[in-house]
């Protein structure tokens, strides 16, 4: 069932990969941002004007995408800063998210909550949010006002003050969100150690939000060290897709952000995971009610990846097994044997590192996790095995030629997207042709990348085992009746 | 109202003249069998969005918390002589989503397609046979069975849910909201397929629905299909209104005993309704006191000043009957006592006085100024005139929304909320272990 409950339960399981300012939630990087005194424009879309996409960079480095979308008189505005939490080293981990929060905490020119106050008195919505690649910045406002977004946007970008007493009550805040978002929830605690233990170099070895003793024992210092050595013009992308005129949108950038200077970037660490040469488990044993398996193979990504079609066919076979209610986990594990209370598969086509290809299952009520492993690493073997089926791949092609058409309703979506690709270091075209790369995947090469990538050496397993809540028997048992 | 009040009205009235103020222009109609329908053409992109709003909520679970949840979880299990893999196969192979969902007022179903008639017309129809002609297969009912009680079994470790379920029964008593959509484990365990079968037969009917459409059609377009996602039900009767909630008539404080780092606070009492004359004082007050996020005073308090929680809000959900009041937060274990007084203060201060000229004028600015972007998607667009349509709020409430929000004074706020809010008679739920 494609109910809340089952949605619940997928939220709950997959954990958190970006965390946001306040309650509201990412993916991807390369830093090498060349300096250009020129400005490029590339222009595509479906007309003349809408859904047209134009690309400046600015002289100080800073690159500026404005997507025309003539729907609505909004606007939309993203800064995507080039740091997050795969920059981080252990230590000083949640150090990017920290810093995220306490942007909101003024400049020289406007006192802390003045950027929150000034957006909203202007009918503004406004958050960051940070994932494991990138940082970013938005405000949502009525059109005509984008100048006040862009003015404050470049204040906070070199003018940021950074103020003990404000950093103290903030790391509080901070450790309160990840006691609400890890600390008592288990299915997060069990991603947490899953990704801990998948990764032991590459970076996505850390979560976003910091291990919480690093997060403590953060100071100002630290903050101040990130602020100065990431955010400048050189490492940002400003995404602007809206109701607007790209050459004006050009000018008012130009008008703010034009005179900052850019910085030097350090240079960047590879940071590649050694070969895994065996598989590896992880129990997690908490007080909780469910179950989860979660099963992760290691898998390159575009941008790591030696030819493209190899990171399309894994997000293939991904859809394959959990692209809609029809694909084959919904239809098997959920349905079918009745394994499975929920369950699904993803693959980070997008990462800016190597990354995984998960399968995760909450077993059905009365079901073994054992088993639901099993059945989990049998829809692997089948990808081995055969081939998959002419109608699968149609099916995904009817599905994304419409998810095209779908995601044009939100003006928000569309930033994002051109962001973090922009971010991860592919470029905002990618998602124009993502819907070609698709179609052009065959049943022979998602059979071959199941073999190369899907083995049994490159895969890690976690269980998150529940132990008896508040000291009692568990309820429910594992018994229904009918 | 003072000469600077006036003036600074005004000028936030100036500044929202854009030409997002009116809302888009709804039309609406009934089909033959007692649906309403309400259509707003929308024809940038080939695509249009069908939702269907039955008054079959959780507060019409009777005796039996959890049957209006499991019965249209049911809908997509089978139909006529599809089976549940031919009904997810049908909607994948089109490029279609169908969804589902059950609140306490209402049940849904909605249907996203691209609008090209050989994708579109396969789509809608097997859309209409789900909300027709559910079977109810046996197995599927015993497997989504085990899927919701597992769905119990995690609101259980979660003291969110924990939190929430106890604040909703504090408020609601014998009350038809007191039980959660979700359901309780002796009822899910023990619900029959002709207890479904009959829900279903009673509230999935044209009386008692409501189809809100947006889209690149045009009104013909929207007629038909209107007429094919709908008209095969049997006319039936609407639900009977909700009865009243009783006010809380004294202070209740409860303290569930949970392995948490934090505790999760739920401060409370039933609120209003939609349509209520008080609407919108008690809206913008509240915006002011704690639903505008970061620059609100309880978030103020709570998080900015004090750094005591991550998310400190209050809230209003308007619904049939009187929806509750919220006020919430999470903090550490040892914080809970400094965390509520914080609160209670707050809230006491905000009654007393009301809020000041500077932040309403602010308040308005803000929901004034940002009314495009409520309306900026389609998928927004049906999200209000779904509601529209469901709660019976006249057709023009887009349109005379920013005036309405405009002609709230200070004193109308800090008269609604002496009338309407009592923190002597609220309940207060809190869920972690002892501080």
């Amino acid at each position: 069932m494609s109910t809340s409950t089952t949605v619940l339960l997928r939220a709950a399981l997959l954990g958190t990969i970006l965390l946001g300012l306040h309650a509201c939630g990412g993916v991807p990087l390369n830093t090498e941002a060349p300096v250009e005194d020129h400005r490029v424009t590339t222009t595509v879309g479906d007309t003349a004007s809408n859904h047209a996409v134009h690309e400046f960079m600015l002289a100080n480095g800073m690159k500026l995408i404005v997507k025309e979308d003539h729907r609505a008189p909004v606007v939309v505005s993203q800064i995507w800063y080039k740091v997050g939490a795969s920059y981080e080293h252990i230590g000083i981990t949640g150090v990017s998210h920290l810093l995220e929060h306490m942007m909101f905490k003024g400049t020289d020119k406007h006192p802390p909550g003045e950027f929150s106050r000034i957006i909203a008195e202007n009918g503004g919505r406004e958050n960051a949010f940070t994932g494991r690649d990138y940082t970013s910045y938005f405000q949502q406002l009525e059109v005509s006002r984008l100048a006040i977004a862009f003015e404050l946007e470049a204040d906070r970008m070199r003018n940021l003050h950074l103020q003990e007493e404000e950093f103290q009550k903030e790391r509080d805040v901070v450790v309160e969100e990840r006691r609400l978002r890890t600390e008592d929830k288990p299915s997060a605690l069990t991603y947490e150690k899953f990704m801990a233990t998948a990764f032991q170099v590459n970076p996505y070895h850390n979560p976003v939000i910091g291990w919480m003793d690093d997060l403590k024992s953060l100071t100002l210092g630290d903050l101040s060290h990130w602020y100065q050595t990431w955010y400048s013009p050189n490492n940002a992308t400003l995404v602007v897709v809206g109701d607007v005129e790209p050459q004006a949108v050009r000018q008012l950038a130009q008008q703010h952000f034009g005179r900052i200077p850019p910085s030097t970037l350090p240079a960047q660490k590879p940071r590649r995971e050694p070969p895994q040469q065996g598989e590896r488990r992880v129990v997690v044993r908490v007080p909780a009610e469910v179950p989860v398996v979660i099963l992760g193979y290691r898998t390159p990504v575009l941008r790591t990846v030696d030819e493209p079609w190899k990171a399309y066919a894994l997000e293939v076979l991904a859809t394959i097994l959990d692209g809609g209610d029809s694909a084959r986990i919904s239809r098997e594990l959920v349905r079918g044997q009745g394994l499975a209370a929920s369950a699904g598969a993803g693959y980070d086509l997008t990462a800016r590192h190597d990354s995984l290809l998960t399968l995760e299952a909450t077993p059905a009520q009365g079901q073994e996790v054992a088993r639901v492993e099993q059945a989990l690493r049998e829809q692997v073997s089948r990808l081995h095995r055969e081939p998959v089926s002419a109608e699968e791949l149609s099916r995904i092609k009817a599905q994304v030629t419409a998810s095209k058409v779908y995601e044009l309703d939100s003006v928000f979506y569309q930033a994002m997207q051109i962001g973090q690709l922009e971010t991860v270091g592919l470029e905002w075209q990618e998602a124009e042709r993502y819907a070609e790369r698709i179609n052009a995947i065959t049943p022979a090469q998602v059979q071959q990348v199941a073999r190369d990538y899907l083995t049994a050496d490159n895969l890690t397993v976690a269980i998150l085992e529940p132990l008896p809540l508040n000291g009692q028997p568990q309820k429910g048992g594992q018994h229904v009746g009918h | 109202m003072s000469a600077t009040k006036q003036l600074l009205t005004l000028c936030a009235a100036l500044l929202l003249s854009s030409p997002a103020a009116a809302g888009p222009a709804i039309q609406q109609w009934q089909t033959g069998n007692g649906a309403q329908v309400y259509f707003v053409a929308a024809p940038e992109l080939p695509m249009v969005d069908i939702q269907v709003t039955f008054n079959a909520g959780s507060a019409r679970d009777g005796a039996s918390p959890g049957l209006a949840l499991f019965t249209n979880a049911m809908l997509e299990e089978g139909a006529g002589d599809l089976d549940a893999n031919a009904i997810a196969e049908q909607f994948d192979r089109l490029g279609a989503n169908a969804s589902f969902g059950s609140l306490r007022d209402m049940a849904t179903a909605s249907l996203r397609s691209l609008t090209e008639e050989r994708l579109l017309a396969p789509a809608v129809q097997t859309f209409a046979q789900l909300l027709r002609e559910p079977s109810f297969p046996a197995a599927a009912l015993e497997r989504v069975r085990k899927q919701m009680v597992v769905g119990l079994r995690h609101e259980s470790q979660s003291p969110a849910s924990i939190a929430s379920n106890a604040f909703y029964e504090a408020l609601y008593a014998d009350h038809p909201y007191a039980t959660p959509p979700s359901g309780t484990l002796p009822s899910v365990l023990a619900l029959g397929r002709d207890e479904l079968t009959t829900f279903h037969r009673r509230y999935y009917v044209g009386r008692n629905a409501v189809v809100a459409i947006v889209g690149a059609v045009d009104r013909q377009q929207a007629q038909a299909l209107a007429e094919q996602v709908v008209a095969s039900l049997p006319a039936g009767e609407a639900a009977a209104p909700l009865p009243p909630v009783a006010p809380l008539s004294t202070a209740s404080r409860q303290h569930i005993a949970h392995q948490s780092t934090q505790t999760h606070l739920l401060l409370g009492q039933p609120g209003m309704r939609r349509g209520d004359p008080d609407y919108f004082a008690l809206y913008l007050g509240n915006h002011i006191l704690g639903g505008g996020g970061l620059v609100s005073r309880i978030s103020d308090e709570i998080r900015e000043k004090r750094g005591l929680s991550y998310s400190a809000y209050s809230a209003f959900s308007p619904m049939a009957a009187e929806g509750p009041y919220l006020l919430s937060l999470q903090t550490k274990n040892d914080s809970r006592e400094e965390a509520l007084e914080v609160l209670r203060t707050t809230l006491a201060q905000f009654i007393a006085e009301g809020p000041s000229a500077a932040e309403l004028t602010a308040a308005k600015k803000n929901i004034t100024g940002g009314f495009a972007l409520n309306i900026d998607s389609n998928k927004d667009i049906l999200s209000y005139i779904a509601m529209i349509g469901f709660y019976g709020l006249p057709l023009d409430y887009l349109d005379t929304f920013i005036g309405q929000v405009n002609a709230v004074s200070t004193t109308q706020i800090r008269d609604a909320f002496q009338r309407r809010i009592h923190p002597e008679r609220m309940a207060l739920i809190t869920v972690g272990e002892q501080g």
